[in-house]
C-alpha cells in the first residue's frame, strides 16, 4: 500500500465544513451548468423573468430545484454544490459574497458584517468534531 | 536570457474588485485594505516586469464544470474578463506572451508535469483583481501576463509540496529561456477564509502569520502542510495558499522580503500580501 497522510475519512471530521470532491461534482453537474448559464446577461433575465420554468431548462434534481428557489445555500452544498459556482445566482441576485456566505451561518447579514469586523470567527473548537478543539 | 526578479502574493477578493470598481476604496472599511498595497503600486512603477507569471485559482468561471484541471496553462493570445454573474469588469484585456507560455509549456511537461494547456477562456476576479490592486486604474495593464489555473476547489487539489516542485520547474523553465526578460511570478489567493457552511467566516491570523514568517526562510515547514491541515486551520478556501507555495519556490532559495502586509477582514477574507526579492 501507498502511504497516505490521513485517512481520508478524516476530511469529513471538520465541524461545518463540507469538502468538495469529485463525487459531489458529479451529484450537483447540472445545478452548476444552470449556475454557469447565469455568467450570460440574457440568461439571467430569463431566469429573473420566470425562475421555475428556467430551472426545469435544466436535468437537476426537485430539491436542487427548490433549494435554489429557496436560496438556501447550506442545502445547496448538501446536494453537492460548491460556492463558486452557487455564487453566480446570488450575483445575479445583487447581493456581495459576504451575504451569500453568511445566509449558511444561522446568523444576520448584520451579525455575521459585525463578526468579520471583529476579526471574524476563530478556529478555536472548529478543527475537529473527533477532537472537540 | 529570461529572469525571474521578483515573487509577489496577494488575496485576489472579488469583494476588493467590486470596491475598487465602484471607487468605493477610500471608504472607512476597504480604505485600510487598499492602503496596504500603496507600497508595491509605488514600487513596481520602477520594476514594472515584461511578463507576469500569475498563479491564481478560476472560480468556476472559465473550467470546474466540464473539465477540471490541476494545473492550467493560459496559452491563448489575450483573455477577456469573466461576467461571474454581474456583467464583466470594467478592466483591460489581458495579454499572454505565448513564446515565453510555450517554452514554459514545453519545459514543464519535459519535467514531468502534466499540465493542461487552455487555448481559449476567460479569466475572473481571481487574475484580475491582483492587477487592479498592483497597477490601479489604467486603460491597458503594463505587463504580459501568463495565466497558471490550479485547482483548490475540487478535491483532492495538488498538495502544497507538488506546488513547490512546480514552482521550482518554472524558475528552471524560465531561466533557459534565450530572450531577455524581466519576469515576476505572483501567487494569489487566501490568506484563511472559508466560504460555506456554518464555520464560514473561519479567520486565522496565528496560521496566516505563521506562514508569513516561514515564506522568507521556513519553506521546508510550509511544503509539510497537508490538504487536512489546510482545511483544519485556514479554512476550507484557505488552501488557495499553495498557490504561494508555487511563487516562493520559483524565487529559489534565499529571498528578501520588501514589503509585507496583513489585514483582517476583506469581506469573508483574511487580506495577505508580500513582495519578494530572490537573492540567489
Amino acid at each position: 500500500m501507498r502511504e497516505r497522510l490521513y485517512p481520508l475519512e478524516d476530511l469529513e471530521d471538520i465541524p461545518g465544513t463540507t469538502v468538495f470532491t469529485a463525487r459531489r461534482s458529479r451529484q450537483a453537474y447540472h445545478l452548476h451548468k444552470f449556475c454557469m448559464s447565469l455568467m450570460d446577461a440574457e440568461n439571467r433575465k430569463r431566469f429573473k423573468a420566470d425562475e421555475r420554468a428556467y430551472l426545469d431548462t435544466f436535468r437537476m434534481s426537485d430539491d436542487q430545484k427548490q433549494a435554489v428557489l429557496d436560496r438556501d445555500f447550506n442545502q445547496l452544498i448538501e446536494l453537492g454544490g460548491n460556492i463558486y459556482f452557487l455564487v453566480k445566482l446570488s450575483n445575479t441576485d445583487g447581493w456581495s459574497t459576504q451575504k451569500a456566505v453568511g445566509s449558511m451561518t444561522g446568523m444576520t447579514a448584520d451579525e455575521y458584517a459585525a463578526m468579520m469586523r471583529a476579526g471574524g470567527r476563530s478556529p478555536e473548537g472548529q478543527r475537529s468534531k473527533r477532537g472537540g478543539n | 536570457m529570461a529572469k525571474i526578479t521578483a515573487g509577489i502574493a496577494t488575496s485576489h477578493v472579488p469583494a476588493i474588485g467590486a470596491a475598487f470598481d465602484q471607487g468605493r476604496d477610500q471608504d472607512e472599511y476597504w480604505k485600510p485594505v487598499f492602503d496596504g498595497y500603496e507600497w508595491a503600486k509605488e514600487w513596481i512603477k520602477d520594476n514594472t516586469p515584461d511578463v507576469v507569471i500569475l498563479c491564481y485559482n478560476d472560480h468556476a468561471s472559465a473550467m470546474m464544470l466540464d473539465i477540471v484541471p490541476t494545473f492550467a496553462l493560459g496559452f491563448a493570445e489575450d483573455f477577456e474578463p469573466a461576467d461571474e454573474g454581474w456583467g464583466r469588469r470594467d478592466v483591460p484585456m489581458v495579454y499572454n506572451n505565448t513564446d515565453l507560455a510555450g517554452h514554459i509549456a514545453e519545459q514543464l511537461v519535459i519535467d514531468n508535469f502534466d499540465i493542461t494547456i487552455m487555448n481559449q477562456m476567460d479569466v475572473d476576479h481571481g487574475l484580475t483583481v491582483p492587477l487592479s490592486l498592483m497597477f490601479g486604474r489604467v486603460s491597458e495593464w503594463p505587463c504580459k501576463v501568463i495565466p497558471l489555473a490550479v485547482n483548490v476547489t475540487q478535491f483532492p487539489t495538488p498538495s502544497g509540496e507538488r506546488c513547490w516542485q512546480l514552482g521550482a520547474a518554472i524558475r528552471d523553465a524560465v531561466a533557459c529561456f534565450p530572450e531577455d526578460l524581466n519576469v515576476q511570478i505572483w501567487g494569489t489567493g487566501g490568506m484563511s477564509h472559508q466560504l460555506q457552511g456554518p464555520r464560514a467566516g473561519l479567520i486565522n491570523p496565528d496560521f496566516d502569520n505563521e506562514f508569513l514568517d516561514k515564506l522568507i526562510d521556513g519553506t521546508d515547514d510550509l511544503r509539510k502542510i497537508t490538504r487536512l491541515d489546510y482545511l483544519r486551520e485556514s479554512g476550507s478556501e484557505g488552501i488557495e495558499l499553495i498557490m504561494w507555495l508555487i511563487m516562493r519556490a520559483a524565487l529559489g532559495e534565499k529571498v528578501e522580503e520588501l514589503h509585507r502586509f496583513y489585514h483582517v477582514p476583506a469581506s469573508n477574507t483574511a487580506v495577505g500580501h508580500v513582495v519578494l526579492k530572490p537573492l540567489d
